[in-house]
This record gives C-alpha cells, structure tokens and sequence, in this order.
C-alpha cells in the first residue's frame, strides 16, 4: 500500500512522475497547470532519482525536447495548459510521425485564443482528433480525480511505451488545481542505459553500437508508396488501440432508461446528477468515457439498444457528443447539454437539461 | 633530391562534374571529361597525368568524396 | 614508374574516410554541405566517439545528413534542432550530442531555439552552414542574405527597407556566456578545409570536456540558387561574404559566470 497524501491534482503529476522513474520533465510556465514544473523544481528529483527538469524558453521548445529525449529511448514527458498545447502541435505530429513514445498532460483552460484561465473541456477534438497536421492519433486518458492524475501518469507512459506513441492525460484546471486525498504509488528505478540498449536498441538513437545498423529517427518519406505504408502502420497501431485499450466506468447504468456521458471534470457534477434524478423518479445512468482515444464506442453502442436516449455533457459547445452519436449510429436521442468560458455546471442544471431535452422532448 | 609522383583515381559514377578539384590542382592534373557518366556529369579525369604528386587538394576540396589519392616517393 | 605502380594500396595517401556511407549525396553539384559532411565524418572517426555521438539534422536541404554519416541520428522540425538537441543531451550526459543547421533553419525560424540553449550553455556542437540564401525550397531570402542580394524572393535584391538587415547570428551568439567556442570557418580551398576541420575537431572537444556549447559557422556556397558555376560561387563568397561574415574565431574559452552575472544571495 502506497503513501497516502493530500494533494493538488498539478503537485500529483510531478510526484509520479518521480516516482515511476521518469528520466526528464520539460516544461514552460502557464496557468493553471504552473504547479507541476513549481513542485519538481521544488522536490529536486535531479539528487534522488537523476531526473532531468527543464524550465524550456517556449511550449515549442519543451515539446522537440521530448522529442530528443523520447528519440534516445528515455522516458519523459511534459505539461502544458491549452494554449501552450496549441503551440506544441507541431512538435506532436512529429513525435507521433516518428513512433516515440512520450507523455503530455494538457491541464484544459477555456478558449479560443487566450481565454480564461477557468477549466474547460473545449481541447476534446484537439486532442482526440490529432491537433496536429497529418492523420495521427494520441492516446488520450481523461482523469477525473486527484488520484487518477497519479495512476494515468505510470498508465500513460506504459500504453506510450507499448505503442510507440505520444499519450496525453487530459486534464483541466478543475482537478489540476483541486485538493483530494491520493495513494501515491512506490518508486520505481529508472532504466540504466544498459537496460534501455536492450529493450529499446533497435530503434532508440543513443549511440550506433558496432553490432547494429545505424539507428534514424524521423518522420521523413520522400517516396509516396513507402510514405503510405508508414500511415497503414500507424493506424493499425491506432486500430489495435481501439481493440484492446479502450477504459471506461459506468455508474447506475443497469437499469437505466437515459444516459448522460461524461468525463473528467463534468462527470463528477454528472455523478451527482444521477442521485438527484433518481430521487425524482428517473432512471438515469453515467458513462464515463475513461480512455477518450480509443473512444468507448461498443459500450455505447450496447447501451443505445436498451435506453431512451443519451445526454452528453461537457464544458463545451458540443464535441464529445458527435463521438457519441457516431457510437449510437440510430435513431435514438443524443443530445448534448454544455457550459463554455470556464463554467462548471451544476447537477441540477444536468438535471433540468435532461428533463427539457430529453425526457419532455 | 626525392621527386614525388602521384595518382588519383575518380570514381566517375559519384562525380558530379563540380569542377572545383580541376581548380584546386597546383599541377593542372585534371580536367572533366567531354564524356558524361549515366548521370549526364562530366567527371574528372587526370588529363595531364605525369604532372600528378600527390598532394591530395584535389580530394580535400571534392565535396562527393569520389577522388582516392596515391603518392610514391622515388 | 606506371601509373598501375603508383595506384597501389601501399601508396594511399587520401581515401572515402569509412564514415561516410556509401549513399550518393543529394546535394547539387558543388555543394559545400559535401565537404562539411566529410569533415564531421573525419572528426568523429579520429576522436572515436562513433559509438557516442548522436547528430541532429534540420529541415532544409541536409535534412538527409542522416544517410551519409555512420552513427545514429534524430531529424529535427525546422529550427527546433537545438532544443532536441538540448532532450538528447540534458538526459544522456555521457553521449556527444551535435546540430547541424542551415542559415534559414538556425538564424531565422529557429532563432529563439539556438539562442537559449547556446545561452543554457548546453553541452554540445551547432554545425552552422550559411550560404545566405534558402536552398531546399528554392532560393529564397534567408535571414542572412546580404544587402542588395538577389533571390527568390528578393527579385531586385535585399533592400534594408523592405527586407531588414543581413543577421550576423553568430555575433550574438559569441556574446552568450553559454558558449565556449565560436568560430567562423569556409570550406572553398584545401586551406580553409584544413583549418575548419580543426575547427569542428576542438568544438567537438569542447563539448566533450562539458566547456558549454561550441559554435562553427561554416561561410558556404549554394551555387545552384545563386545561380553560379561551383568555381564562380566560391570567388562571390569570397568577395560579397567574407567582408561582412569575416571568418575567424570570434570566441574561445569555457562557459563560465562573468562578474555581471554574479547570483544574487538568497
């Protein structure tokens, strides 16, 4: 049983990322997703484990160096809030052009462009969709506790590292900034250099060794049919995910005549919204989508056979809910119920939004 | 006194017919050749090979790497 | 003597150094990235750090670095080789960790990327070719072209005005407390050559001795853009480049805290 603490959900990432034997962190300061870099720099993880922590000149410049790091087989990753996420983009698409495995956290503010500093959901397609040019995907997890931003950290890295692709925790100021208890998990050491030749020699660039072939990372192709061929690899890697990777929880859903689906941050305002709809005499249930790539789509699409119709809520104007239609794929009622400009709803405003359109629609 | 000769070989194939060796050549050894390879290149060649000793500037200057150079001491 | 005499094993005096891959260069006929390639080559064979050494290449036309030297390499997004670079070094302090960046790459796109880590002091080797102009996308203005030059996009030549000034990157470059060596070098005559190899052989060393991060400016030609024969385009270099990009070296010493940086007390 690990240790148990009161953290902030920003303080947790960098505690496990310690802890599960993390090699590097490089990062850029941005609201509100600051305390991560803050409490590294603080907990000095360069004396106790060797961990690198970077403050980097740009989100630009911390993302390529992930790249470097991932490239040379290391084990590190970054966090950023949307803006800074925007502008990591670039340096995404080639880390998952180029199969390296690496873990992003997106701690979700409200946007377009500058925005709020308030919690938000609105990064949904950015995140779920590519973000990035080119057609890749990321594996995305959607925490919605303390906890889970400690247990997705060692999660993230191992489905990363598994596929050979970039994973996102997405997150949002919500639970970046909230305060909940956590079982922290035990340390982890990280690799040797030996133990990464081995398990990772035949494609990491640190050092051509005298008994291999000179080791390339790019996400360069100038021959169309080859080119073609890397995209087929990539999305049987992306189909494989949607096969075997796929996390979600359902709460009260056994005999549930409407679903709301939610994740994060709303699906804990939606868990409330349950109990209080089942007081009133509605069989309501949540779905909440844990793994937001690969998109829990044949839970859904189970559900859509016995249930009256699904509420999608989300502190958006709508994007989730287009995955959910698509998942549902008949006739039966999807409707979407969403705040934006960094509002949380309320349980019963969930409630209110159910009963005018769905339930009285 | 010891007189120096050399040789160069070019490797016609990788030659792109720069013509920068022709002048880096203190002995105007090589001129290219009115011949082209299957790259349409008019290579190198030692047009005045007995001028030849060696000196390797033709090599250094080659930005394709295709010159190899010999020198003898008689 | 014969010539089937001369050209013997035992008279070898110059040879394809084995670090060169056997991979016909892309590059246009003439092209100093060629020689510049052969010189890493050579140097990383002599010092022995083939086995260590992990190169990063650019967007731009040595964006295919990676095919000719024999060691591992990472392709970097264009501009962001140093703060790959940085990634590499930072979590593998044992390995030897170089950039190799065109003018477009390094002084105008990835202008913010090489300042900080040359101003980080990262441990490592910035290979800086400027032929002041862009070559792969065809020959247009690059930060470092010179005043009244024509290109691509400057059909009537730089114009201050319009265009801004020529970038004497590394300049600035040598004023960072970060940076131990920093040199401006060519590649036009076996002269030149020599005396850049050493260049590029004492900043690999630098790097390896954790002196913070060593910079070589290689003067180059792109004589397809500037529309010149190779022979023509090393002359031009000679007369337009060399009195404003003046070679030499323009530092040479170790990272260190000069008295203006002292840390305040806490």
């Amino acid at each position: 049983m690990g240790e148990l603490r009161l953290m902030k959900g920003n303080e947790v990432i960098a505690e496990a990322a310690i802890r599960c034997g993390c090699d590097g962190y490089f990062g850029y300061p941005i609201t509100p997703q600051s305390e991560v870099m803050e409490t590294l720099m603080d907990r000095e993880p360069w004396n106790e484990t060797g961990m690198v922590v970077l403050q980097a000149e740009s989100e630009i410049a911390s993302i390529h160096m992930v790249y470097g790091a991932a490239a040379s087989g290391k084990k590190v990753l970054t966090s950023s809030s949307s803006p800074g996420i925007s502008l990591m983009a670039e340096g995404i698409s080639y880390i998952a052009g180029a199969e390296l495995p690496c873990l992003i956290v997106n701690v979700q503010r409200g946007g377009p462009g500058l925005g709020t500093i308030q919690p938000s959901q609105a990064d949904y397609f950015q995140s779920t969709k590519g973000g990035g040019h080119g057609d890749y995907r990321l594996i995305v997890l959607a925490p919605s506790s303390v906890q889970e931003m400690n247990d997705f950290v060692e999660l993230g890295f191992k489905l990363a590292f598994k596929y050979r692709n970039p994973a996102m925790i997405l997150s949002d100021g919500a639970i970046g900034q909230m305060m909940e208890k956590v079982v922290l998990a035990d340390y982890i050491p990280r690799m040797t250099t030996e133990e990464i030749d081995k398990k990772y020699g035949s494609w990491a660039t640190n050092g051509k060794k005298v008994n291999r072939q000179k080791n390339v990372i790019t996400s360069l192709e100038m021959d169309s049919l080859k080119m073609e061929v890397n995209n087929q690899r990539l999305q049987a890697k992306y189909a494989k995910m949607e096969e075997e990777e796929v996390l979600f929880e359902e709460i009260q859903c056994e005999d549930a005549e409407y679903i709301l689906v939610a994740f994060g941050s709303s699906s804990r305002v939606c868990q409330k919204s349950v109990d209080i709809a089942r007081e009133k005499g509605i069989k309501l249930g949540l779905l909440r989508p844990i793994t937001l790539f690969p998109f829990p789509k044949k839970p859904i699409a189970a559900l859509a056979k016995r249930v009256k119709g699904f509420l999608v809520v989300e502190m958006n104007a709508g994007q989730m809910v287009e995955d959910v239609q698509l998942a549902v794929g008949c006739g039966l009622p999807v409707k979407h119920y969403g705040r934006m400009g960094g509002i949380i709803p309320t349980p019963s405003e969930v409630v209110d939004a159910l009963e005018q359109k769905l339930i009285g629609g | 006194m010891a007189k120096v000769i050399g040789a160069v070989v070019v490797d016609n194939e990788e030659c792109k017919g720069c013509g920068l060796c022709v002048v880096a050549c203190p002995q105007d050894v090589l001129g290219q050749n009115k011949q082209v390879n299957s790259r349409g290149y008019h290579y190198s060649f030692m047009k005045n090979p007995e001028a030849c000793i060696g000196c390797s500037n033709c090599a250094t200057v080659c930005p394709d790497t295709c010159i190899t150079v010999y020198r003898v001491k008689i | 003597m014969e010539l089937a005499d001369i050209i013997n094993p035992k008279n070898l005096v110059y040879k394809k150094p084995p670090l060169l891959t056997s991979t016909t260069m892309h590059y246009c006929p003439g092209c100093s990235h060629g020689v510049i390639h052969r010189l890493l080559a050579e140097v990383i064979e002599d010092m022995g750090i083939q086995e260590k050494t992990i190169g990063v290449s650019p967007v731009g036309c040595a964006v295919f670095a990676y095919n000719y030297i024999d060691i591992d390499w990472q392709e970097a997004a264009h501009g962001r080789a140093p703060a790959v670079a940085t990634g590499i070094a930072r979590t593998n302090p044992d390995k030897v960790v170089f950039t190799y960046q065109g003018d477009g790459d390094l002084a105008s796109i990835g202008a913010a990327e090489i300042l900080h880590a040359c101003n980080r002091g990262e441990d490592m080797v910035v290979i800086f070719v400027n032929n002041g102009i862009y070559g792969m996308t065809g020959g247009q203005m690059a930060p470092t072209t010179l005043l009244g030059q024509i290109t691509a996009t400057t059909p009537n030549g730089r114009e201050a005005g319009r265009n801004g000034y020529p970038l004497k990157i590394t300049e600035l470059i040598a004023q960072l407390p970060g940076t131990s060596y920093v040199t401006r070098q060519s590649v036009q005559t076996p002269a030149a050559i020599r005396k850049c190899k050493k260049a590029i052989s004492k900043a690999f060393q630098a790097a390896i001795d954790k002196k913070g991060t060593s910079f070589v400016e290689v003067v180059s030609t792109c004589n397809m853009n500037w529309k010149m024969t190779p022979v023509k385009a090393n002359e031009w270099m000679v007369e337009n480049m060399f009195p404003f990009y003046v070679p030499g070296d323009l530092k040479d010493s170790s990272k260190n805290n000069p008295e203006s940086y002292t840390p305040l007390k806490n």
